[in-house]
């Protein structure tokens, strides 16, 4: 997992609350055998919509989501994650994010700040007025401001998951870090216990 | 104070424990299948690493794979895409595979236990929920997501927080004619499909020391239908019976030494379980499932229940609507419920004491006109053993149909399904809308209910059945 400490990119108004993992990337995407090309069905309904943000040149090279309320909600679905992050999100702010959907994004490295709902509006009033701006996020300082000075305000992100992406922690990594754990418990393992391979 | 069976076992594998933090729990076995370790080896490929321990991983082709022409390319391609890439996946990271056609391929929880891969006091992990198979011989066994394969496949660990203890007692014998599968449908009507959250079962008393492995397996695989964690039965003569010879269980001085540890894995005297439920098995009937999840049961004997008479509202709102999918009248006795499809199989019924006990009831009689009735193994082996007993002749003379090795109708993810509407009686485990095929209805019944069922087209016990033709 890449290190995140700061990120500025284009952001993009998704202005809508509720927004669940089945919106985010429909089930029947969900039979693939990759972890990557999920691009393509993110948001897939709304996408065939020729209105919809995603379809708006200056919003195509998004990597900073701006969501209302209560997204990520439904379906635990890790793909919903992988979509986001094979599009290009490096960041989703919201006012509220569901539990299992900042869970999973905490471990495969999408940041997931949550900010006043306040921050939410003034942020889109930004890009209403700066279509393509962009925005930075600092996750050491928890900072989001915009590019011209008009945001600049706090999100909450919990210490465990901050320290994780600050220094590239996924689950795996952490696990190696205790390597010499591991080796020393399989020293001790029984010689009877049963192998599927033979030397 | 002593310790329990599960907490035993919990504590031989902690690798790592810090306060605060899940402990660091050693794999022994990792079973791999075609449908949830794609991503997981992609997972591996997109970060370098390699898998630490393939001699302790064990691949299998069971969920997509077709129980008729299995020798002809997989014709659903999303199917034989998933099939072909753990094919590949096996080859690149090293991993034992068995494909469709090998002799040791079937159900990833048939495999384990028939090659003796499946031990006393091991930690078994899989991304399936009913892993939960392998505590029938003392294992710690369970379910993982994805993201969990992937963790296992590099680490040979998972960060695990401790579950609590639950014994559940079953005092008494079985009466004739009842049978495992009676047993844990009686237990999940009683205690609902989350009573189990949170919570590590150790299944004990007389009538479980009496059951074979196949019926332990059978009780340990349902665990995760009432919410549990894992479910496990201490290790005892009959496990040993069991795994002695298997291709992969220990030798000579490897066999004693195993054997002396196993035998201490029994809860101590002095342990408390953080939680406890008594059975009394002589008052268990054949029992089978009205309804839209593994707790909405009753005795074959009783009706269709009314709604109105549960007491909890949401009780009776989901009677209600699992009546409505299931096209059931309230009152209707159960015997009275016409079936279309039988289907005897699966990770929960589906080895060779099942078939034996099918072929039993079975024999000298006809599926009912009307009736269809698949006979499904769990593994080639199986398949293999069953026929070399002429089992498969009692099945086919009698009209059903003599299927490969595989989850086959357990769940619509192969071409055994229902037709919206179809009704069959099922030995599997889960009775879920659309489990079996989109509209298809389930009720979930032991093997001698399903081919007594089969015989006379409605649900049905053995000793329903008229005598035999010799």
């Amino acid at each position: 997992m890449d290190k995140f400490t700061t990120h500025t990119g284009v952001g993009v108004p998704l202005k809508r609350s509720n927004v669940d993992t089945d919106q985010i990337i429909p089930a029947v995407y969900l039979k693939r055998v990759t972890r990557s090309g999920f691009e393509d069905g993110l948001f897939a309904a709304w996408r065939n919509d020729p209105e919809f943000i995603l379809n708006q040149d200056v919003y195509k090279a998004g990597t900073v989501l701006v969501a209302g309320p209560d997204f990520g909600t439904g379906s635990s679905r890790e793909h919903a994650v992988w979509a986001l992050q094979n599009y290009g999100f490096k960041v989703v702010l919201s006012a509220r994010f569901a539990d299992i959907f900042r869970g999973n994004s905490g471990k495969a490295g999408l940041l997931t700040g949550q900010v006043d709902e306040k921050v939410v509006q003034r942020l889109w009033d930004y890009l209403d007025d700066n279509p393509g701006g962009e925005i930075t996020v600092d996750l050491e300082s928890q900072t989001v401001s915009t590019a011209d000075g008009s945001v600049t305000d706090s999100f909450d992100v919990d210490p465990y998951t901050k320290w994780r992406l600050l220094n590239g922690l996924d689950d795996i990594s952490l696990t190696l870090g205790n390597e010499a754990d591991i080796a020393a418990f399989e020293g001790t393992r029984p010689t009877w216990k049963p192998v599927t391979q033979h030397a | 104070m002593g310790k329990t069976l599960s907490e035993k076992v919990w504590d031989e594998h902690v690798v790592r424990s810090t306060a605060g933090e899940p402990d660091l729990l050693y794999i022994d076995l990792h079973l791999i299948h075609e449908v949830t370790s794609p991503q997981a080896f992609d997972g591996l490929r997109l970060t370098g690493r390699k898998v630490r321990r393939p001699d302790l991983t064990l691949a299998t082709e069971d969920h997509n794979v077709p129980t008729l022409d299995w020798d002809k390319p997989i014709a659903d391609p999303v199917s034989r895409t998933q099939v072909e890439t753990l094919r590949k996946n096996a080859e690149e990271f090293g991993v034992r595979l068995h494909p469709l056609g090998d002799v040791n391929q079937g159900i990833v929880h048939v495999v384990g236990p028939q090659l003796g891969l499946t031990q006393p006091g091991m930690t078994i992990v899989c991304g399936d929920s009913h892993t939960s198979t392998h505590g029938a011989f003392g294992a710690i066994a369970f379910g993982i997501g994805t993201s969990e394969v992937e963790h296992v496949l590099a680490t040979q660990t998972l960060p695990q927080a401790k579950p609590k203890t639950m014994a559940v007692t079953v005092n008494g014998s079985l009466p004739a004619g009842v049978t495992a599968k009676d047993l844990i449908l009686t237990l999940i009507s009683k205690t609902g499909t989350g009573g189990g959250q949170g919570y590590i079962v150790e299944y004990r008393g007389e009538a479980i020391r009496a059951l074979s492995m196949e019926g332990r397996m059978t009780i340990c695989n349902m665990s995760i239908e009432w919410g549990a964690k894992a479910g496990l039965i201490a290790p005892d003569e009959t496990t040993f019976a069991y795994i002695e010879g298997k291709p992969e269980a220990p030798k000579g001085a490897d066999w004693d030494a195993a054997v002396e540890h196993w035998k201490t894995l029994v809860t101590d005297e002095d342990a408390v379980f953080d939680e406890e439920i008594v059975l009394d098995a002589a008052e268990i009937t054949p029992f089978v499932t009205w309804g839209t999840n593994p707790g909405q049961g009753a005795p074959l004997g009783a009706n269709v229940p009314n709604p109105a008479d549960f007491a909890e509202e949401q009780d009776r709102v989901a009677a209600e609507k699992a009546l409505a999918y299931m096209g059931l009248e309230a009152g209707t006795p159960l015997r009275e419920v016409k079936v279309d499809t039988v289907f005897i199989g699966s990770c929960t019924n589906g080895r060779i004491e099942d078939l034996r006990l099918a072929a039993e009831t079975i024999k000298g009689h006809k599926v009912a006109d009307g009736t269809r009735l698949l006979v499904v193994p769990g593994s080639v082996k199986v398949r293999l053993q069953a026929q070399e007993e002429g089992l498969d002749k009692v099945f086919i003379e009698a009209g059903a149909e003599w299927r490969g090795a595989g989850c086959s109708m357990c769940l619509g993810m192969n071409p055994d399904t229902l037709e919206p509407g179809e009704r069959s009686a099922s030995t599997s485990n889960r009775n879920f809308e659309g489990r079996q095929g989109k509209g298809g209805r389930t009720h979930l019944v032991s093997v001698p209910v399903a081919a007594a069922t089969a015989v006379r087209g409605t649900l049905s016990a053995p000793a329903d059945l008229a005598p035999a033709n010799a």
